[in-house]
């Protein structure tokens, strides 16, 4: 032991993993949609766990789509829209009155098909959460933005050039770019509806993996048409069909030993 | 639901195991006959069928791995190609211990008949039975039937007991009987062994149709 | 008949028109090209008239100097030049902001219906004389003013500017893709800053060209500065003041009987085409730059 002061060392605590719970983050009770007179989703009952990745399935036109906009009520833009039945995000119902829908955008964020960069620069890309937001601050800002690019693994690439237009850079880029500026507001969920659809397969394997960190933080819930991928990336998957919530469970089981016939049909390619 | 091409490699894949099963059950057969009728020549036939169950199981692996990596397949197609590549294996085992019986039975036509054969023939009838009844399952994608195979696994083990115990006392009886009961006794084992892969063979197909397992389970507890 | 003899007809019928797709393909491509250069034939002979014409009048008094009185020669259309300027600007402040607004509400709030009745509505407008608009201005402005001024020249070219503005912008900001309003929405941005933040500065490319299309269009327009803006033989000393115009010196001066005068109609002219093609030369090289911006690596 040194004699006089001691300096003692404080080590920062042995990163342990997250431990896994089966906490419901969303619960869906009986989900209708309708836009005039068309019912799109039919008393949908679902449990979406935190910190999992949940995968919905299901042919073009079988309402995925629309499922997920309901959770942070992009669906309200729909002209005619209306939403019969109960989401609960935390256990609240994000159709109350009483919700904040800006809030509940922020806590629910959202990644689109397409790359949709603001015709801005990187850093304020990633910024313009936060801006909307109120924060003012250039040194808050910037802290903000480092994390979220390192996040969505795009620090490396644009950091020594931050005030490029983001429109400049590529298709995978732009979407890790709309990854980075969906958590800058700190989500709890992150929507990602098939976010790799108009990508290459080196810029969609780097998504996926993308993906499999995040989960460690966010709960994600991610519509796709690409059923290796669902199988890949999620640990629970629904399958649509018609509005309709077919079968939901367990990947593994869905994908090896799925319950309905209408389950199996379509993920062996026989749908017709 | 549509047709794909794939259902006709599927099928087609099928049919090898089939007559890859077909091929084993008739090894073991003719083993029991090359045993109890003293003949060396159907030994010899049992021989060449196993160089031909033997490439059956290379070629029968090759092609199930061809279509697990070209069509990534999910749910019953991943099942019944992953449980191909296991079943083509007990088959193939199934027949070794026929030629191992043989090559046994050509020894002991050397020597006169130690005793009547009974047991050994009763367990041969239940394992090829049971060989027989396995391949029927899977050919008919009948659960119950595969089940019912892997609970005759039980009968075919207490007559091997039985018949060890009854081959010890001849030993003890006369030193000069010990070459030909231990012989019986390796024909024994081989058979309880075949019976084995049978219920292996029916785990599978219960694991294809039924998408649930029922291995290393004992049948009163089972899932 | 068999697959083969089809073919075989296909082909030799083929074969045999050979000459005479040649021919056909020869005279359309001649027509055409004659058609293109019936075009370019009067802009051509108009150019080179002003170009000869004016080229030989211009000089640096020409460009710094008032107009000498009746009769005397010299002087010049500096006043003219700084007035159509001038006109230019307050055209802008008054047509851009209606016409922005006008089309943004278009796009983003109206109604179809709506939309398509004041789309209606500014196609009219576009093919109103520009007289007309010179009398509105007249009406609105001179009158209750007493006076002729530079703001009412203004204000009847901003006018004029609308319909235009509007339709470009509600155009370019309509071609703004959904996805980018979502994804502003998504962040929890209200409706107003999606709009201002990033729709419009999406189709700012667009617009800006349509501004400067609009402005290219009234910057020689005479009629409506007949009785507002009303001309000016000195320096206006304030909006509220009458203002010379090139368009209106240019008229003046080319239906006087001095030759003097002649000569330095065309030297306007020259100039006022100058602006024009300026004006149009950037907004050319505007868009394009844009459009190169937005459109790498997709």
């Amino acid at each position: 032991m040194s004699n006089g002061s001691v300096r003692v060392r404080i080590e920062a605590a042995p990163k342990e993993a997250p431990a896994k719970t089966d906490d419901v983050k969303i619960q869906v009770r009986d989900l209708c949609y309708f836009y005039g007179k068309h019912r799109a989703l039919d008393g949908i009952t679902m449990d979406i766990k935190t910190k999992r990745v949940t995968a919905l399935i299901g042919p073009s036109g079988c309402g995925k789509s629309t499922y997920l906009k309901v959770f942070n009520r992009m669906s309200d833009l729909v002209p005619g829209g209306r939403v019969d039945g109960k989401v609960l995000i935390d256990g609240r119902d994000i159709h109350d009155r009483e919700t904040d829908v800006v809030e509940l955008r922020r806590k629910v964020g959202m990644v689109f098909q397409r790359s949709t960069p603001f015709p801005k620069s990187i850093f304020d890309n990633v910024a313009y959460g936060l801006r909307i937001l109120g924060v003012r601050d250039m040194s808050t800002l910037k802290q903000v933005v480092e994390k979220c690019l390192r996040r969505a693994a795009l620090w490396d690439e644009v950091k020594d050039n931050l005030s490029k237009s983001a429109l400049q850079l590529s298709g995978g880029q732009q979407q890790r770019l709309c990854i980075a500026r969906a958590i800058a507001v700190g989500p709890d969920v992150i929507l990602m509806d098939e976010p790799c659809s108009a990508l290459d397969p080196t810029a969609t394997a780097r998504i996926e993996e993308l993906i499999l960190e995040l989960k460690s933080e966010y709960t994600i819930i991610i519509v796709t048409h690409n059923m290796q991928q669902a199988a890949r990336v999620s640990d629970e998957t629904g399958f649509l069909f018609m509005g309709k919530l077919i079968e939901f469970g367990p990947t593994e089981k869905i994908f090896t030993a799925p319950n309905n016939p209408m389950t199996e049909s379509y993920i062996t390619g026989r749908f017709g | 639901m549509i047709e794909l091409h794939f259902d006709e490699e599927l099928l087609g894949l099928r049919r090898r195991l089939i007559e890859m099963g077909t091929r084993a059950e008739e090894s073991v057969r003719l083993a029991m006959m090359t045993l109890t009728a003293r003949r060396e020549s159907l030994g010899q036939e049992v021989f060449k069928m196993e160089h031909k169950i033997n490439n059956d199981e290379i070629e029968i692996e090759a092609e199930a791995l061809r279509l697990i990596a070209q069509h990534q397949p999910v749910a019953k197609d991943l099942r019944f190609l992953t449980s191909t590549i296991k079943i083509i294996n007990e088959l193939e085992r199934i027949g070794d211990l026929s030629v191992n019986i043989v090559e046994v039975a050509i020894d002991l036509m050397k020597q006169p008949l130690l005793k009547p054969l009974i047991d050994l023939p009763r367990m041969a009838n239940i394992a090829s039975q049971m060989v027989k009844d396995s391949l029927d399952a899977f050919v008919s994608n009948d659960s119950k039937k595969a089940k019912a195979v892997c609970e005759r696994d039980d009968e075919v083990d207490n007559l091997n007991d039985q018949l060890f115990r009854e081959l010890i006392t001849y030993m003890i009886e006369d030193p000069g009987n010990i070459k030909r009961a231990v012989d019986l006794i390796l024909v024994a084992r081989h058979l309880e062994r075949i019976a084995d892969h049978s219920t292996n063979i029916s785990e599978n197909v219960f694991y294809i149709v039924e998408g649930k397992t029922i291995k290393h389970h004992h049948f009163a507890h089972e899932v | 008949m068999n697959e083969t003899a089809v073919q075989e007809r296909i082909v030799s019928s083929f074969r045999a028109t050979r000459g005479r797709r040649r021919t056909a393909n020869i005279v359309f491509f001649i027509a055409v090209t004659f058609c293109a250069f019936t075009v370019l034939l009067p802009l051509f002979s108009i150019l080179s008239h002003l170009l000869t014409q004016g080229l030989r009048s211009i000089n640096v008094d020409f460009l710094i100097r008032l107009p000498k009185p009746v009769g005397e020669p010299g002087g010049g259309m500096a006043n003219a030049i700084v007035g159509s300027l001038i006109l230019l600007c307050i055209a802008v402040l008054v047509g851009v902001p209606i016409g922005l607004g006008a089309g943004i509400y278009m796009s983003e709030y109206a109604s179809s219906r709506f939309a398509s009745m004041v789309r209606f509505v500014t196609d009219v407008m576009n093919g109103i004389p520009s007289i007309v608009y010179g009398m509105f201005a007249y009406a609105v402005f001179v009158l209750p003013m007493r006076s002729f001024s530079a703001l009412s020249g203004g204000a009847a070219l901003g006018i004029m500017m609308v319909p235009i503005v509007t339709r470009t912008t509600e155009e370019f900001v309509g071609a703004v893709p959904q996805s980018l309003r979502e994804a502003g929405l998504a962040l929890g941005a209200p409706k107003w800053r999606v709009t201002l933040d990033i729709v419009l500065t999406s189709a700012m490319s667009g617009i800006v060209t349509g501004i400067m299309v609009a402005l290219a269009r009234v910057a020689g327009e005479t009629a409506p500065l007949l009785f507002t803006a009303f001309g000016n033989h000195f320096w206006h000393s304030s909006l509220t003041e009458p203002i010379a115009a090139l368009p209106l010196q240019i008229f003046a001066y080319a239906i006087s009987p001095f030759d003097d005068w002649h000569r330095q109609a065309w030297a306007g002219a020259l100039v006022l085409i100058s602006i024009i093609f300026v004006v149009n030369l950037f907004a050319n090289r505007y868009a394009i730059r844009q459009s190169h911006a937005s459109h790498v690596k997709r």
